[in-house]
């Protein structure tokens, strides 16, 4: 696949480069959603956190596969249900080989990381949690790996903890072992990286912790996966949650990694079609690995689109994207620090993931992200899923700003402008 | 004129700064809290009710965007004098029509928080009904 090769969208000439640093001007070319201005003016989109925007490259390999390649997947003998079938499986090929894992039947397509923690939490914490068990994850946690765990552990009396996070919004390890004395550690759930604050968590270090006490690893990899690269046998996880759409890929889609055995050993999370062996009257057996967790006809289109923004990611270059994310972050924080008013969140630069949580003195975030949509700046203004989090700083919302392989120093000065503009209407 | 100025106009700033009833009233004949659960915006409304139930005092606390707290201070200017029924029946878009600015799907919310909180507190003292489309979520939530 040939990146940087769609139409010129916003400026500047493009670049060759040669090593692998990131070119962002030349990769925003490939982005169709620049093309456009809002407010009159050109997109800021600082919002990559929430969902990226997607690549040409991706949405025509999504749309030639609705073209040439569509029928239902598996079950056809014809030749066209054969190529989408084989369509599907490189797709899952594709996100093995993203993550490193050992096998493709660990791969399990579902509709976002949110719904592969529900099937961990359902299929594995619902027959293996009982009362004096506890459930471990961090005050960071983004709701997706907090409410399934919080529900289940209080559907089966289990005990629900969160690791206590230090001022600079890192986890607290030294108070793990309080918490083990507590009760029976059974799984221990975060985030790779925080959606709020950026916080790389020390997951192979909890990793080690949660086995070490016999309970299982469950990552929430959906901030990670799409700025660093993951290596789920690296991580040392039992389970590893992503979503497509926040990694350049179409939102419907997302897969969940985890350990043969331990899928082997789960009952299914969804019933029906596809994820059977043989249905008989009174009772049915279940299918093979990944099938059994796949009921239903599966994202296919989505999950060829996953498999091109894996592809497209790949070009650039996982440690590109990492180093090129952490100047952004850098360049960021230092532009927020020339204003005293404003008050920034979370870890130092060198220690985060490209995303920047800052507020306004005296101002609310609704008010700060509706001026800056004036100058067709985006930002997301709210608890982004984290209240636990949001309590945790003492305030209702934060606004973030967050990056991604498109994003331009350019729209970061374009941010820090309008929050002078911010701050000359409410100040 | 600009986007801002539409949105920010000079009378929605005054109000977000210079909020009227400002402050909790001890003790009240009615009174509530409400949540937007989108954005965490927060509004207390506390009432004191004559004969007929007419309100005869109100106050309200909160934070939250400047859009939500003007318009609850709006609120209190308007429903001042009115009867506990007439401000259950009241339309949302009375409210609106005050605030006079375009307001998004998103801001609607934020808009009309301090007026759902209102109802709710004379709903609880009084009896009057609740809007028809709030389901059960949105009573639970604000009744927290």
């Amino acid at each position: 696949m040939q990146i940087g090769a769609g139409r010129q969208g916003y400026d500047g000439p493009v670049a060759v480069t040669t090593d692998r640093k990131l070119d962002a001007h030349r990769l925003r070319a490939d982005f169709p959603i620049f093309e456009q201005t809002f407010h009159g003016k050109p997109l800021a989109f600082l919002d990559s956190a929430a969902s990226s925007q997607k690549p040409r490259q991706m949405l025509d390999a999504m749309n030639d596969f609705y073209e040439t390649s569509y029928a239902n997947v598996h079950r056809g003998v014809y030749a066209l249900a054969e190529r989408a079938t084989e369509a599907l499986e490189l797709a899952r090929h594709k996100v093995q080989t993203l993550l490193n894992a050992p096998s493709a039947r660990e791969v399990i397509f579902v509709r976002n990381a949110t719904e592969a923690i529900n099937l961990v939490a359902y299929a594995w914490g619902l027959v293996n949690l009982k009362p004096g068990d506890l459930v471990v994850v961090s005050e960071l946690e983004h709701h997706s790996n907090f409410v399934p765990w919080q529900y289940i552990a209080h559907r089966t009396g289990a005990g629900f903890r969160m690791i206590p996070l230090d001022d600079h919004g890192e986890l607290r390890l030294g108070e793990l072992d309080a918490i083990a004395a507590g009760g029976d550690v059974k799984v221990v759930a975060t985030g790779v990286v925080s959606n709020s604050l950026g916080t790389m968590n020390p997951v192979e270090a909890l990793a080690t912790w949660a086995h070490e006490h016999g309970a299982i690893m469950v990552a929430d990899g959906a901030q990670s996966a799409p700025h660093m690269k993951m290596d789920v046998q690296a991580l040392g996880c039992d389970f590893v949650a992503i979503s497509a759409h926040k990694m350049c890929g179409p939102s419907g889609v997302g897969a969940l990694w985890g350990k043969a055995e331990l899928l082997e050993s789960m009952e299914p999370f969804l019933t029906g079609g596809h994820m059977i062996r043989s249905v008989g009257d009174d009772e049915t057996t279940w299918g093979e690995l990944p099938h059994k967790f796949e009921a239903g006809t599966a994202p296919m289109a989505e999950a060829v689109g996953f498999g091109a923004a894996i592809d497209y990611l790949t070009e650039i270059g996982f440690d590109a994207i990492e180093q090129y994310e952490h100047e952004l972050a850098a360049y960021a924080l230092g532009r927020l620090a020339e204003l005293p008013w404003v008050t920034t969140y979370g870890p130092p630069a060198e220690r985060r993931a490209g995303i920047v949580s800052f507020n306004v003195d005296g101002v609310h975030p609704h008010d700060v992200a509706q001026v800056l949509d004036f100058d067709g700046i985006a930002i997301r203004a709210g608890h982004h899923c984290c209240q636990p989090l949001m309590r945790k700083l003492g305030v209702a919302a934060t606004n973030r700003a967050s990056f991604y392989v498109y994003t331009i120093p350019d729209e970061i000065d374009r941010l820090v402008e309008g929050l002078h503009k911010v701050k000359k209407a409410f100040g | 004129m600009s986007e801002f100025d539409q949105l920010y106009r000079e009378l929605i700033l005054d109000h977000y700064k210079n909020p009227r009833n400002h402050g909790l009233l001890e003790p009240a004949d009615a009174r509530a809290e409400g949540q937007n659960p989108l954005c965490g915006d927060e509004v207390t409304v506390s009432v004191r009710l004559g004969d007929r139930d007419v309100i005869e005092e109100v106050g309200f606390d909160g934070r939250g965007c400047a859009i939500s707290q003007a318009a609850t201070s709006m609120l209190t200017d308007l429903v001042k004098g009115r009867t506990a029924q007439e401000v259950a029946a009241m339309e949302k878009d009375e409210l609106l029509d005050e605030l006079g600015i375009p307001l998004t799907p998103v801001r609607l919310k934020c808009a009309i928080l301090g007026l759902g909180v209102l109802k709710l507190a004379l709903h609880k003292a009084k009896g009057t009904p609740l809007p028809d489309e709030w389901g059960v979520a949105a009573r639970d939530l604000v009744l927290e």
